[in-house]
């Protein structure tokens, strides 16, 4: 789960082009939109693929992507149970 | 009766040094190829890392010179932005399509496309400054910049706005140029920018840049000059051109005898500088002459670097040795005429007066 | 600038129809032109449906007379629609005012363009095509057919309110006497870039797309060509000109919210409305119908909805209904296709229906026009916005 988390926070960085920040600065329970890391609904769209991608996790529908992305904790408990690759 | 309309600010990011306003073309960057890359200014100054992130070439250049237009003419805001674009974000665009093909259109992000939106510009510029007024972007190739002049003239003519920050932008990408090589647009050899005009070789070196003015209908300290008359023409014989600019001046109440400069946008493509080769030694011949395309390279918006050189020209009094294509001097230029075509199309006139 | 602007002819073609006439029978026959798709291969052929224009190139380019493949197919919409435009005005000489052309894309050639993307490095068999990725080039090839020289000539690309600025800008420019004739409007092809583009953003619709419902799915994408001629006061008088309607309003703002999407009450589309409503000295219960943007995407129509509300007041918003049910968005031409509804709906004093319509939002009690009306109709509004925030309302009225 720990990799997972670390895996997740390489790829946001280099996703979004977060090229500012640390991957320590991110903290597990750390809102990654709005006042936290400051991701926004494009960013959202952005996390849904690289689900689709690297988890094979489709989602039909961006609003279920508010609960899921609303920390690193809660993205790796959501992919760990419906990954499929 | 309508108000005059005023270049009261100018903001420029070149493949020349020209995004400081202090300076005025002090030190000439030298080209030998058949593209030119513009020279970044540091953009960390002007943009804060979280907006960076997603922001295109052309967004960032024009981050920069719309910011240092509004500081130079004291605005915070205005009441409209308008941009001309001859290809907009074109990396974006070009990205996005290679995803779609080389992916089978299968794990798109959206970003790439949103920046494929040729207002990208124009909306990131308002978003950045939180202005609600008027938002225009025009794609007409070679006179996207000049339709964009002449939309906020008739604003401010008619009073329906005061300031209006106005803009050409175009960015270069290697796709672009690789397929425009292919069909001659492009020059296939390099050029010396030193000796461009005698180059004798077919198409232009290609380039970028973005230049950002903010026109008003009234002046101020930081006015650089008039902008009397602007006219676009999609095609005119090369044989009718001389009627086409007398006609205009006419219009403009002057007349070539009253002017003191007249840049002309020859690009070293040896099948279409004719036309300018034309009023070189006939119209114009006895006007003092300027070209700027060894500065600037070629882009769609290419002309917004003249606009830029005419108002300076204007504010400064002084004409640089390095734009001069002919031995006639002025002391104290008061009136340019700019002309510029591309490949013998999108024709278009812009005249300018010291006030 | 209190001259009046006329609009003189028009010229369509779209998913509903293949000229102005063809468009209004669908309008009020209620035949909507959403479909598989298939001129285009794509993976997504199953997950989505498109209003297509069911002619292909080839039979096009019979009927212009050009060369096989020479065109892509915004500028062969184009043309077609802008010479049907040129004939109902009764225009046989584009050069005898001062005319101009105000075209507007978003996509230009971009339907070739992708085709081609990796085989211009491989042979040069359709190398006519690399410099119809320039947006401009399809006005140069809607100028070439209609024969407009040494004139007046430009594009807009604002996204999804392009064709609504085009006839803003041309009524403008006719106002401050610029120009005495201007032919404005837009064409979009459906390409592969804009499907996958939509697709990114999840708000492409899998069924027909259903404007201001509850249950909204997203929008269906569309193609179409549409222009109008727009002409001024002297040459209504000089030439006898039988006026169909005038350009009585505009208004262009931004929302500067968000890249894509609309600000949750509207701000752009609130601003766009009432300026639109001051250039025309109209109050805003003058106004009789209003064609709405309603591009059935969650996000467009709650905020439109609003903004009609604040504009208009609760409980007081006209009968008001979105044609993106029969036609798909066809992104930079929309304002153009609803600005020619918006002129038919004057003529035949119709509101059209809001197809498809079922549930009522939750968030407000606007209901949309569900059936053909039948109403004396003398001023009407139509929305367009598009990415970037940008807004735009154009008010056609029967009077000058």
């Amino acid at each position: 789960m720990s990799e997972l988390k670390l895996e997740l926070k390489e790829k946001i960085i280099e996703q979004l082009n977060l090229e500012d920040i640390a991957i320590e600065e991110i903290a597990d329970t750390d809102p990654l939109f709005g006042e936290g890391l400051g991701l926004d609904s494009i960013d959202a769209l952005e996390l849904i693929v690289m689900l689709d991608k690297d988890y094979g996790i489709k989602l039909a529908d961006p609003k279920q992507g508010r609960t899921i992305f609303e920390s690193i904790d809660s993205m790796a408990a959501y992919i760990e149970e419906n990954r499929s690759r | 009766m309508n108000k005059s309309v005023y270049i009261n600010s100018i903001g420029s990011v070149s493949v020349q040094k020209t995004f400081d306003n202090s300076e005025f073309l002090n030190e000439i960057t030298i080209y030998n190829d058949t593209v030119a890359s513009v020279l970044n200014p540091d953009y960390k100054a002007y943009i804060p890392p979280a907006q960076a992130r997603r922001m295109a070439k052309g967004i960032k250049m024009s981050t920069v010179s719309s910011q240092t237009a509004l500081r130079e003419a004291g605005l915070e805001n205005v009441d409209a932005i308008i941009v001309g674009t001859g290809l907009g974000c074109i990396g974006d665009s070009v990205k996005f399509v290679r995803d779609i093909i080389d992916n089978d259109e299968q794990f798109l992000t959206p970003t790439r496309f949103i920046q494929s939106s040729h207002n990208t510009v124009s909306g990131q510029i308002a978003l950045g400054i939180g202005c609600k007024g008027y938002n225009f972007t025009y794609v007409h190739a070679a006179v996207s910049f000049e339709s964009s002049l002449i939309d906020a003239k008739m604003q401010l003519e008619n009073d329906e706005a005061k300031n209006i920050l106005v803009g050409g932008v175009d960015e270069m990408v290697k796709y672009h140029v690789d397929t425009h090589r292919l069909i001659g647009h492009i020059k296939s050899e390099p050029a010396d920018s030193t000796k461009l005009l005698t180059s004798n070789t077919k198409g232009s070196v290609m380039g970028e840049g973005s230049h950002f003015f903010v026109l008003s209908n009234e002046k101020q300290e930081s006015t650089y000059a008039e902008l009397v008359g602007v006219e676009t023409y999609n095609s005119i014989s090369q044989e009718n051109i001389p009627n086409k600019i007398e006609s205009f001046l006419e219009e403009h109440h002057s007349a070539v005898d009253d002017l003191d400069l007249v840049i002309l946008g020859n690009n070293g493509d040896v099948d279409f500088d004719g036309y300018y080769e034309g009023l070189s030694t006939g119209l114009f011949k006895d006007r003092p002459q300027a070209y700027y395309k060894h500065l600037s390279s070629e882009f769609d918006t290419a002309s917004g670097f003249a606009f830029w050189l005419s108002a300076k020209i204007l504010k400064m009094q002084t004409i640089p040795e390095v734009v001069k294509l002919n031995e006639i001097e002025v002391s104290n230029p008061l009136k340019i005429l700019i002309y510029n075509q591309y490949r013998g199309e999108n024709h278009s006139l812009m005249l300018l007066r010291k006030c | 600038m209190s001259k009046g602007v006329a609009i003189t002819g028009m010229g369509i073609i779209s998913a509903i129809g293949n000229n102005v006439q063809e468009n209004y029978d669908s309008l009020i026959s209620g035949k909507a032109g959403i479909s598989k798709i298939s001129h285009i291969e794509t993976i997504h052929a199953d997950e989505i449906m498109v209003g297509e224009i069911k002619i292909p190139n080839t039979e096009f380019e019979e009927q212009l007379g050009l060369s096989k493949n020479s065109y892509s197919r915004s500028p062969i919409l184009g043309i077609i629609a802008a010479k049907e435009a040129l004939a109902q005005a009764g225009i046989s000489d584009i050069n005898d005012f001062k005319t101009g052309l105000i075209s507007s894309t978003t996509v230009g050639g971009m339907d070739k363009s992708e085709q081609y993307f990796h085989e211009y490095f491989e042979s040069n068999n359709n190398w006519q095509h690399i410099n119809g990725l320039h947006a401009g080039d399809s006005t140069k090839k809607i100028a070439d057919a209609i024969g407009l020289k040494e004139s007046f000539m430009t594009t807009i690309s604002t996204a999804c309110s392009s064709a609504a600025n085009a006839i803003m800008l041309g009524a403008r420019m006719i106002k401050s006497g610029k120009l005495e004739r201007v032919v404005v409007g837009g064409t979009d092809a459906l390409s592969k870039f804009t499907i996958n583009g939509f697709k990114t953003l999840m708000i492409l619709s899998d069924t027909y797309n259903t404007p201001f419902d509850e249950n909204r799915k997203g929008l269906n994408l569309g193609e179409a060509g549409a222009f109008l001629v727009l002409e001024s006061e002297s040459i209504i008088e000089r030439e006898k000109r039988e006026v169909l309607a005038y350009v009585k309003g505009f208004g262009n703002a931004n929302d500067a919210f968000h890249q894509t999407a609309s600000s949750d009450n509207g701000d752009g589309a609130v601003l766009a409305m009432e300026k639109a409503l001051k250039v025309a000295g109209l109050k805003p219960d003058e106004i009789d119908y209003i064609n709405a943007h309603g591009t059935a995407t969650p996000n467009n129509d709650l905020s439109e909805g609003r903004a009609l509300q604040r504009v208009f007041g609760k409980g007081k918003v006209p009968e008001f209904s979105s044609t993106k049910a029969y036609t798909g968005h066809t992104l930079a031409v929309a304002g153009g296709v609803e600005a020619i509804y918006s002129v038919l709906a004057l003529q035949n004093n119709c509101i059209y229906p809001n197809l498809n319509f079922k549930t009522p939002m939750k968030e407000f009690d606007l209901l949309p026009q569900k059936e053909v009306k039948e109403k004396e109709l003398n001023h009407v509004l139509s929305n367009s916005f598009g990415f970037g925030g940008n807004c735009s309302t154009l008010i056609i009225s029967k009077e000058a």
